[in-house]
């Protein structure tokens, strides 16, 4: 397909605000001010656009949560914290262009009358947050964004907040709390952060990728958006794809190829011509499927009639030589480091999978592990946490365990006792003081 | 949840830290942006790491001071998340992405490498200061693997010849 939110990749000096304006930039922007809030959400919604951060809700809906009557003021977030495994989409729109983000902020923006909007980067994107605060103020210079643009009587400030190395502040309330200068931990839900957000005040947060739709919808309209991909699962789609291939990268493609065309064609196959063993289709919260199921497509629907999610587009291929227990493991160490702590079922249970899945590893895997792996999945999702970290290590953990227990069993089997500690025997030391005996 | 050792404070590190005249500009630019005080705890940390080095508790204090929050809210938000070097960190911080596509990329084998290169295991610094080796969760550069982050800049693509290359020109650089 024509390339449409990584047009921009490989033109010389794609960042500028001159190229980006060359191309036909901000004149979504200028579009949008004319038609006015109520017009572009309606636009968006005809879109079908959904959300591309990992939950695909549809982002027009999302906008129109935000109370028309609210007196204070709203709040526009843009989610760059890009953090979830096998996700690298966001970065590449940021790397080659900055601006295409910055009028999708500044669209979205007017669609629900916030006049501030954040930009909430990953603390590591040091190089990507700079590139946005050029951009912001390439565009303010040209009068696209501060008081008065461009003469409508809207104001927009948009300023970039970076975080400081924490998973769990891509989640949409807890990267509210870290806007707010507080430890990054989910609220509970409702009340919903479109109708109290941050600073207390109705917010949208939205996806970079999601936000960078925006202004090809407006200049293009809805019927063009909606006639890429399939019905409910409209437009084009970042899908990044990591390793065991010959080409990694980020491919753009309509919802609804399927992952064999994405992984074979797009990123040139398996590398080493070694065979398809699983791979996961959204990041590594996603639950895995096997060689098997490459012919599902990617969208929203389809992942989830196969059991597992599109999740953020963050394609993880594994080849024939990877041991699913090991990829169980590093899943783990990753959920077991990332849990806020909050929840007992996930900062506990994230935990002592890890040491379950360490202790396989290590060679003293018991017969019982699978089913208590599973168990403590079973108990950690589902709407037993705040959040959808708990689900995050469920999912993947479970659907490894489910689809490749033989695996497991085989380790197990030529397992050895762990070494047990001797406990030191203690001398009864007598009833209770008081007891009188 | 990652949890980070308690360490004693030497004296001069607990001693509050003060602001200049340039800080206090990049203060006033960031206020305006937040309608509270509070939500400019994390902007003003990481201006805090760039001008002193770390986050000492005498940071801590001065930030708290600074925003009317307290001490003991500012430090658990500073505990809450990994970047903020509570400790002097060494001149090059090698933060090697562990996660999976860089795992099975080669990640694994550039661990090993540096850990016998420099003779340090992860948390740990060489003994003249230089580099500091830290294993880290996923960097967000699945595509790039195996890619390690040094101070504020990522390295993609390695291997352990482009790896020893690159520090050996920053070992020559201190």
């Amino acid at each position: 397909m024509e390339p449409v939110l990584l047009r921009a990749r490989g033109v010389p000096d794609s960042r500028s605000i001159a190229t980006y304006l060359a191309a036909g930039g901000y004149e979504g922007w200028k579009k949008a001010l004319g038609m006015g809030p109520d017009a572009v959400t309606k636009e968006v919604l005809d879109s079908e656009l959904r959300g591309r951060g990992g939950a695909g809700f549809p982002t027009g809906r999302k906008w129109s949560f935000v109370p028309k009557d609210h007196p204070g003021p709203r709040y526009l977030v843009c989610n760059a914290d890009e953090s979830e495994p096998g996700t690298f989409k966001d970065r590449e729109i940021i790397e080659y262009d900055p601006h295409q983000v910055v009028e999708g902020v500044a669209i979205a923006s007017f669609a629900i009358k916030a006049n501030t909007a954040y930009i909430y980067i990953r603390g590591e994107f040091v190089r990507w947050a700079r590139i946005l605060e050029d951009a912001i103020a390439e565009a303010r210079q040209r009068g696209f964004l501060g008081k008065n643009v461009m003469g409508s009587g809207f104001d927009l400030d948009v300023w970039v907040h970076r975080g400081a190395g924490a998973y769990i502040c891509g989640e949409e309330t807890a990267l509210l709390e870290s806007i707010e200068g507080k430890r990054g931990f989910p609220r509970l839900k409702p009340p919903f952060p479109a109708v109290v957000g941050v600073f207390g005040q109705p917010t949208v947060i939205n996806n970079v990728e999601t936000l960078a739709c925006v202004p090809h919808i407006i200049v293009r309209g809805a019927a063009w958006f909606a006639s890429i991909g399939r019905p409910k699962n409209t437009g084009p789609k970042l899908f990044c794809v990591s390793g065991h291939v010959n080409r990694p990268g980020v491919f753009e493609l309509p919802l609804g190829v399927t992952f064999r065309e994405i992984i074979e064609e797009h990123a040139g196959g398996v590398r080493g011509g070694r065979q398809l063993k699983a791979f996961f289709p959204g990041g590594s919260s996603a639950p895995i499927l096997t060689a098997a199921e490459v012919d599902t497509m990617a969208d929203f629907d389809a992942c989830a009639a196969a059991g597992t999610m599109l999740g953020s587009g963050g394609i993880i291929v594994f080849d024939d030589t990877v041991d699913m227990v090991d990829v169980a493991d590093n899943v783990a160490h990753f959920y077991a480091h990332e849990s806020c702590g909050q929840c007992t079922p996930c900062r506990e249970g994230s935990d002592w999978c890890m040491d379950i899945l360490d202790r396989i590893v290590a060679g003293h895997g018991r017969p019982a592990d699978p089913d208590t792996l599973l168990r403590i999945c079973r108990f950690s999702s589902a709407g037993m946490t705040i959040c959808p970290l708990g689900d995050a290590f469920a999912l993947p953990i479970s659907s490894i365990v489910n689809k490749y227990r033989s695996e497991f069993e085989r380790r197990i089997a030529s397992a050895t006792p762990l070494p047990q500690k001797k406990q030191p025997v203690l001398p009864w030391a007598g009833p209770c003081p008081g007891f009188g005996i | 949840m990652s949890t980070r050792p308690i360490v004693a404070a030497s004296p001069e590190a607990l001693q509050i830290v003060t602001f200049d005249a340039t800080m206090e500009a990049r203060i006033a630019e960031l206020l305006p942006r937040y309608p509270t005080r509070r939500a400019a705890i994390l902007p003003l940390l990481w201006l805090c790491q760039e001008r002193f080095g770390w986050i000492s508790p005498g940071v801590v204090r001065a930030v708290a001071a600074r925003l009317g929050e307290s001490p003991a809210f500012v430090e658990g938000v500073v505990s809450f998340y990994t970047m903020y070097q509570t400790a002097p960190p060494a001149r090059y911080v090698l933060q090697v992405c562990t996660t999976i596509s860089c795992a099975w990329c080669g990640g694994r084998e550039l661990v090993a490498h540096l850990k016998e290169r420099l003779g340090i295991s992860f948390g740990e610094k060489t003994p003249d200061g230089v580099f500091q080796l830290v294993g880290v969760q996923c960097l967000g550069a699945c595509g790039q693997a195996p890619v390690i982050q040094i101070n504020d800049d990522y390295y993609e693509n390695l291997d352990i010849a482009k790896l020893d290359a690159i520090l050996d020109e920053l070992a020559g650089r201190s």
